[in-house]
């Protein structure tokens, strides 16, 4: 069964953190997905840009609006996503309690529905 | 109701917990586990009167349901709307003989795990008691709806989120490993707790008994828990004082001849079982000490104050609470005096806490200043939420 755990955190620049601190954080990202990737059970993964770069589509009244941000107004944003493919519940958990933001953030895991395979969709099962 | 049907309601009652838990580990569906047996209850509590209870209650309603599963899996819709088990011999399990690896004389218990289930932590706090009282003791939603104040509407909504949240991010039905059990093991124990305190304060005896009943097969089922066995004492014990309906009696004030007496020797057998366990000494431990101190005033006419005290203060350090400390205030009222008692409470509490007000109203009329324990007697209550408790507060407002 596929569960994607998401990263919500404070979004950081290097500046803010300091160069040490950032390369520590790196350092966290390239070592869990090591694990997971050594435990059998990465699907894919993404740590993402901040939201500042972000473009956000939608349709109003019926116009489709291209817009930069997504103007979320809390502080944490979706940082990173990481997709793993494990027995059950408890088993992303444990995972999910060892992923660089824990400490600094939300981490949430949810159990996905659909994937593709070859581009059909796929109970997740 | 006729002998028979009581004895069929009985044997099925007890096995509910049993089968739900059983059926469920197979599936992962609660939802679907319930349905099935509660189709076989039914088949049970028309059959049984006339053909007899069947020598294995157990089996007979584990065939019957398994049978409402098969149909359930085998129908379209069900193919359409659901996916498959990823595990085929699941549904072969279940579809063709699910008491193939099953001895029908000897149904293995699958409740811990469901309980721990019901307590997981992906589950909201606020549902796992209810959860609990409705698939392991077979509660029907609308009793729980009574239990919890809510509508049997807003209940039963909740219910079947929890359910459809286990069966759709997989909730292992696993009891966790010594490692995991620290951290695990809390939960399982407030909701059983809360089973047991929910259905005392509805003064449905009924229900009260069955939560005694769950508290008493965790403690058997973990076994070597002291805390465990010490929620089945202070359970057992705490039932043993249950008051008449309608009436209110502060502990101090009951008349220990009309307390229970086989349930309270139980209750000191239970503590003595997890006074035997290694372990540090947990919440539950302490408040069943404070119980058994209560109880033995039935034996020597007194209540040790003194031996209140010290567990009061160890349970504050253990498991600091608001209601912990209320209660070693009123207790250092007993032992000190009023005013050392009203020293020791800690600041009004926000939001209002009922017995905060209804001790410090006793304290102050203790100590003499009538007027400000009315106001506090009346504070009281206004916040109680219990008639007869309500009746008793405002009568002492005068």
């Amino acid at each position: 069964m596929r569960y994607t755990i998401l990263l919500h955190y404070p979004e950081m620049t290097p500046e803010d953190m300091g160069e040490d601190a950032w390369s520590e954080g790196e350092r966290e990202f390239t070592a869990y997905a090591a694990t997971l990737q050594a435990a059998g059970v990465l699907v894919g993964a993404e740590v993402l840009q901040p939201s500042s770069s972000t473009t956000t589509l939608r349709t109003v009244d019926g116009v489709l609006q291209v817009q930069d941000g997504p103007f979320a107004d809390t502080k944490e944003q979706l940082g990173g996503t990481f997709v793993v493919d494990v027995p059950d519940l408890d088993t992303a958990i444990e995972l999910a309690r060892r992923a660089p933001g824990v400490s600094w953030g939300a981490v949430e895991v949810r159990p996905g529905a659909l994937y593709t395979v070859e581009g059909v969709w796929t109970p997740n099962a | 109701m006729s002998d028979a049907r009581a004895a069929a309601e009985r044997a099925a009652r007890d096995a509910y917990g049993r089968l739900v838990a059983l059926l469920a580990a197979r599936s992962g569906d609660v939802a679907l586990a319930e349905d099935a047996l509660g189709d076989a209850f039914e088949q049970a509590l028309t059959r049984w009167p006339v053909d007899g209870v069947p020598r294995s209650p157990d089996a007979w309603l584990l065939t019957a349901a398994r049978n409402r599963i098969r149909d359930v899996w085998r129908s379209a819709a069900h193919r359409r709307t659901a996916p498959l088990p990823d595990d085929p011999t699941t549904l072969d399990a279940l579809a063709r003989d699910p008491l193939a690896d099953v001895d029908p004389d000897a149904v293995p218990d699958r409740r811990l795990a469901l309980l721990f289930v019901c307590a997981h932590p992906a589950i909201a706090p606020d549902v796992r008691t209810p959860l609990m009282l409705q698939t392991v003791l077979g509660l029907d939603s609308a009793q729980v709806a009574t239990a919890f104040a809510v509508t049997p509407a807003a209940m039963q909504q909740r219910l079947v989120r929890a359910k459809r949240r286990i069966a759709a991010a997989r909730i292992p039905f696993v009891v966790p490993d010594r490692s995991a059990m620290a951290e695990r093991l809390p939960p399982v124990l407030e909701a059983v707790y809360g089973c047991a305190a929910v259905t005392w304060r509805q003064g449905a005896h009924d229900l009260a008994g069955e939560a005694r009943h769950l508290a008493l097969v965790l403690a058997a089922l973990l076994d070597d828990e002291p805390e465990a066995w010490a929620l089945a004492a202070l359970v057992t014990l705490s039932l043993a004082r249950r008051q008449p309906r309608g009436v209110f009696v502060p502990l101090d004030e009951q008349d220990p001849a009309t307390w229970d007496a086989e349930l309270l020797a139980e209750g000191e057998a239970l503590l003595r079982r997890a006074q035997r366990r290694p372990g540090v000494l947990g919440r539950f431990r302490l408040e069943a000490a404070i119980q058994a101190v209560h109880a033995d005033r039935r034996r020597t006419g007194r209540t040790d104050w003194a031996a209140l005290r010290t567990l009061y203060v160890a349970l504050d350090a253990v498991a600091p609470s608001l209601g912990a400390r209320v209660a070693l205030a009123a207790v250092v009222g007993r032992v000190d005096g009023p005013d050392a008692g009203l020293a020791a409470l800690p600041p009004e509490p926000s939001p209002p806490f009922q017995p905060w007000w209804a001790t410090r109203a006793e304290l102050l009329a203790r100590a003499g200043c009538t007027t400000e324990a009315a106001a506090a007697f009346r504070r009281a209550a206004e916040l109680a939420d219990d008639d007869a408790v309500r009746a008793y507060l405002a009568a002492r407002a005068g």
